[in-house]
């Protein structure tokens, strides 16, 4: 199966898969998974795990759009404010020189995660705001009287997305192209929501210049052959950006073995903070891109009529940072890393195959994304026969089950799949199967409350 | 156990989920609004015709989303044929004002009519858009006719 991006990472401190009856009698993984007692002592770091906020126990399926924070990184996050705040790099008292000593380890831990050096790991708000800032910086660079030939987009140009992308994948580039006069093209999806190699290649064509994909599907779990897609960009010249978000947390990627130029995830999809996510940009492409936003902290010299600019990463980090958020979700990294990436992985790879089989086996229901056997990530949208996914959700939160319904932030997508809105259930680390068989209990009873079932 | 969601489904709804009264391309008309809920995606083109004494005569909706905001719908056909304006404005206020009573507003059955029944939605303040969803189009057409006259 080609697509995948995983990487070995170290081994994690794992015995023996869980599980094992698994619907249907698959599941296989790829590798260790989590044992029970594991999964238990991990359940136990997360605080809301245990909250009853319906008054039933809580099962939470919904870490795909935001996922919950062990204790481990709210208190390092309350560690600093206590004991280290300070403005970082500035000031010569000792308090800031911590601060910054804290703020800098937290992108080298960052860096190290993800394959990359600290100098191409950039703060944002989030993913949305780090690929917005790649877009303006990149419509910047076109606004210049000598454009760099490598960032160069204009009319009779084309910028490459996919159908199934996340609003915040599509719309910088969306307006990208409107700016630059160059022509928005997409890869197109089949009735479940799936595109391949084949079609990428296809698409990418010598007036290529960017192409923007998910590295997994935040609606159909795909995950993307991005090797393929960065020899056929690279071939023709095109950047190649990443929308990291759903990859990320959940398996060991490697930014400088995948070779993409850019990518984006966010910290509060990975147990951390929100409010801080991260723009990575390949030293190449950061060294020549000008920055969308300037001011403090960014500059090396200023006149009144004059600016010259720090080096990345500072260069893309106007203003002050949520310090103790960053210092959080280098935590949050600690934390994945602890546990193990290639366990977190395997056991959601597995969570992924459950979701997938229990799903296709509920009469009237329509499983979106790859059929059961197939690569997936930990998550599946679904969709109902007859019953609107809002209505969907209302049934499985009145069973204590927490999944999001919606177009998901892919409205060209949900238009594609003929529906306004599908029901998602996302796992995590902590997720267990039990939660997942909770889900597709309830979801097979959604039909005959409706009376859609006859 | 009691189903927690009796509150919310009540019989009535789901039965005008299934009805969708007053389903269909309403010509001619007077007035016309359509409104989205973005987050849900739910949907509706919502017709107003009006009789000759300014009374609403005829309402046709088409669209799409969950029960709540298809029952809505589906009520409001058969609600406000016959009202004045200001009638039917009241009614969409009362609505509104029961509706953002997280549920501890006891219904007024006279001038909500079959309405009455989305009174458990109130506590569920996530569905309260979709069940507007319907009304606030009415609340367009009859703001559009009054423009006009």
């Amino acid at each position: 199966m080609s697509g995948s991006s995983k990487h070995v990472a170290p081994q994690p401190r794992i015995v023996r898969a869980s599980g094992g009856d698994y619907r249907g009698g698959v599941g296989e993984t790829s590798g260790q998974g989590l044992s029970d007692e594991r999964l238990a002592a991990i359940r136990a770091d997360f605080p809301i795990l245990a909250e009853q906020p319906a008054g039933i126990p809580l099962v939470y399926l919904d870490s795909g759009a935001t996922s919950q924070q062990p204790r481990q990184v709210l208190e390092a996050e309350w560690a600093y404010r206590t004991q280290r705040n300070a403005a970082v790099h500035r000031g010569a008292h000792t308090l800031a020189a911590l601060a910054t000593d804290d703020y800098e380890a937290a992108r080298e831990t960052l860096a190290r995660f993800v394959g990359a050096d600290a100098s191409e790991i950039s703060w944002a708000m989030n993913a949305t705001d780090a690929l917005n800032t790649l877009a303006l910086s990149l419509g910047e660079a076109n606004r210049a009287a000598a454009v760099d030939p490598r960032l160069a987009i204009g009319a009779g140009d084309e910028i490459l997305v996919t159908e199934a992308e996340h609003h915040a994948n599509l719309l910088p580039w969306q307006r990208l192209a409107d700016e630059t006069g160059a022509t928005l093209r997409w890869i197109g999806v089949d009735d479940d929501g799936c595109w391949r190699l084949a079609d990428a290649e296809a698409a990418i064509t010598e007036r290529t210049r960017l192409v923007a994909i998910a590295h997994i599907s935040n609606v159909t779990g795909l995950v993307a052959p991005v090797e393929g897609i960065v020899a056929a960009a690279r071939a023709v010249g095109a950047l190649v950006v990443l929308d990291a978000c759903q990859s990320v947390p959940h398996r060991a990627v490697d930014l400088h073995a995948l070779g993409v130029d850019a990518a984006a995830f966010s910290g509060h999809k990975m147990l951390g903070p929100g409010g801080i996510g991260v723009l990575y940009l390949a030293a190449e492409l950061g060294a020549t891109l000008p920055p969308a936003r300037v001011g403090g902290s960014m500059i090396t010299t200023v006149t009144m009529t004059e600016r010259e600019f720090l080096p990345p990463p500072q260069r893309f980090e106007a203003g002050t940072q949520p310090v103790a958020a960053i210092v959080g979700l280098a935590a949050a990294i600690d934390y994945l890393e602890g546990v193990g990436m290639a366990a977190i992985d395997a056991h959601e790879r597995m969570l992924g195959q459950r979701l997938a089989h229990g799903v296709t086996a509920i009469d009237g229901a329509r499983l979106v994304g790859p059929p059961p056997g197939e690569e997936r990530a930990g998550l599946a949208s679904v969709i109902v026969d007859g019953v609107h996914a809002h209505d969907v959700g209302q049934v499985l939160d009145a069973a204590g089950i927490a999944v999001r319904v919606g177009h998901h932030c892919a409205q060209p997508l949900h238009r594609r799949l003929g529906v306004a809105a599908t029901t998602r259930a996302s796992a995590y680390l902590h997720t267990t199967p039990a939660e997942v068989d909770a889900f597709l209990d309830a979801l097979s009873g959604v039909r005959a409350y409706f009376g859609a079932a006859r | 156990m009691t189903d927690p969601l009796a509150g919310l489904y009540q019989e009535l709804i789901l039965e005008h989920a299934r009805r969708r009264d007053g389903e269909g391309e309403l010509d001619p008309f007077d007035a016309e609004r359509f409104e989205r809920n973005p987050t849900c995606g739910d949907e509706i083109r919502l017709r107003v015709r009006r009789a000759s004494d300014g009374s609403i005569e005829a309402v046709g909706w088409e669209g799409q989303g969950c029960s709540i905001s298809q029952a809505s719908a589906s009520v409001l056909a058969g609600e406000v044929p016959g009202l004045g304006a200001d009638a039917a404005r009241e009614r969409i206020e009362g609505l509104r004002e029961l509706l953002r009573s997280r549920g501890t507003m006891e219904p007024d059955e006279q001038l909500l009519g079959d309405a009455v029944a989305f009174a458990g939605v109130g506590r569920f303040t996530m569905r309260v858009k979709c069940a507007m969803l319907a009304w606030v189009a009415l609340e367009g057409c009859l703001a559009d006719l009054e423009r006009e006259a």
